[in-house]
């Protein structure tokens, strides 16, 4: 499986964000996604997850499901983490396993993971800013799909949180996923890249 | 299929915990019926003649108020955004949260009806037929309603905008909704082709409004 983008560029009002930009992603590999503000990171994400469209070029998952699109088969964590406040952590991840088509048993696995489980069933409302993240963040297991894309997952997190989402990441990855992760913050990944996108000018260069 | 159900099942779940908005509309229904015989005085003839009008667009206003939150808490927390890149097309989608509303908006003020009804002295048959026309024409209501809600969805305050908009996509239901509620009164058989412009107004908004919304949909979430 390979993620390919092919000379993508956009256009966010009026100004030129993403020009020319090229590159492959294979398999087990995750692409660290860096640049300072307003550099398209997020454009180039959520042109990923098919909720925006490129002004020019175009992105494909070779050897990826062809009955669906690529964001259907990609795992889109944004800056809002998609946590309704009156249920409780258990229904809110519930919820997203069957709607994304995930299988029943995800759910406390998923929780586990980003150390939930013991939260199960307050509302979340009542989580942290850094808890309602990592419930966010479990979304990526309660389904299976092959890419995730994760803009600036670390926000609120802490030391341990960050540890178990890399932990997360790198099984990804063993398991032949791919990832894009928009950071500010060096996240070691087992196997990353750098993708250094440019400043205001808009230009773009690979690291 | 099972995603569909998922989402209307969250949706009712969420409007029972929070509660609000179907309380704010079956309130904002009873305070309209209430106030307007008090208003209008005690003469029975005139409220049996205006009672179904009354109680269409009293219906129509309280369904509008909730309305602009169909798929605000979901931009608001990043849910529509998810809901885009799952399984179902954002029509389906769109078509869930407008059923969504129906069952949490449409069926309860319809259900308050025949007791509303009982304030403007309305006859079991006028009930019967008012109630009928309601049960069919409060799905084009919620489903209209939507595209509506879907366009206003970043505007601030957009409720009143939606309102104006949709305006002249309610009319239809609106007239025939009454036409059909009046017709059982007049035993002139004005009920049944009425009944059944709107059972198809109905009809087509349920199959065409979620295209609209789901268009409207994608320019709010680029």
């Amino acid at each position: 499986m390979k993620l390919v983008a092919d000379r993508l560029g956009a256009i966010r009002g009026g100004r030129r964000v993403l020009a020319g930009l090229s590159f492959a992603l294979a398999a087990g590999e995750a692409l660290l996604l860096t640049g300072p503000n307003g550099a398209g990171k997020t454009t180039l994400i959520r042109i990923l997850a098919g909720l925006l469209q490129p002004s020019e070029g175009g992105v494909a998952l070779d050897g990826g499901d062809g009955e669906r699109t690529l964001g259907e088969q990609c795992h889109y964590v944004g800056h809002l983490d998609a946590v309704k406040a009156s249920l409780t952590v258990e229904e809110n991840a519930a919820f997203w396993c069957r709607f994304l088509g995930g299988e029943r048993g995800r759910v406390p696995g998923a929780l586990e993971a980003f150390g939930l489980a013991a939260l199960r069933d307050i509302p979340a409302g009542l989580l942290s800013a850094g808890q309602r993240r990592r419930l966010g963040l479990a979304r990526v297991l309660l389904a299976a799909r092959p890419v995730w894309l994760l803009d600036e997952p670390t926000v609120s997190l802490d030391g341990g949180a960050q540890a178990a989402l890399v932990a997360v990441v790198d099984r990804h990855l063993e398991a032949g996923g791919l990832v894009l992760a928009a950071t500010h913050v060096a996240l070691p990944f087992s196997r990353a890249r750098e993708l250094a996108l440019g400043g205001a000018a808009g230009a773009v260069r690979a690291a | 299929m099972s995603a569909l159900i998922e989402l209307v099942r969250r949706d009712l779940l969420l409007a029972w915990r929070e509660g609000g908005a179907v309380g704010v509309a079956l309130g904002f229904y009873l305070v309209v019926v209430t106030l307007l015989p008090l208003a209008i005085g005690p003469d029975l003839n005139l409220l049996v003649r205006i009672g179904p009008g009354v109680l269409w667009v009293a219906l129509l206003l309280s369904a509008l108020l909730s309305l602009p939150r169909m798929f605000e808490t979901d931009l608001e927390d990043g849910s529509l955004e998810v809901l885009a890149t799952g399984p179902l097309p954002l029509e389906v989608v769109a078509a869930a949260k407008s059923l969504a509303h129906w069952l949490t908006t449409g069926v309860p003020l319809v259900v308050l009806t025949p007791l509303l009804g009982l304030f403007l002295n309305l006859g079991p048959d006028a009930c019967g037929a008012l109630v009928a026309s309601m049960v069919v024409g409060t799905p084009a209501v919620s489903f209209i309603g939507a595209v509506g809600a879907a366009l206003t969805l970043r505007a601030r305050r957009g409720g009143p905008l939606l309102a104006f908009l949709m305006l002249p996509l309610f009319v239809p239901t609106l007239v025939f909704g009454i036409e059909a509620a009046r017709g059982a009164d007049l035993a002139s058989g004005a009920f049944r082709p009425s009944f059944l412009i709107l059972a198809a107004v109905s009809l087509a908004a349920l199959v065409l409004a979620p295209l609209a919304a789901a268009a409207a949909l994608r320019v709010q979430l680029r």
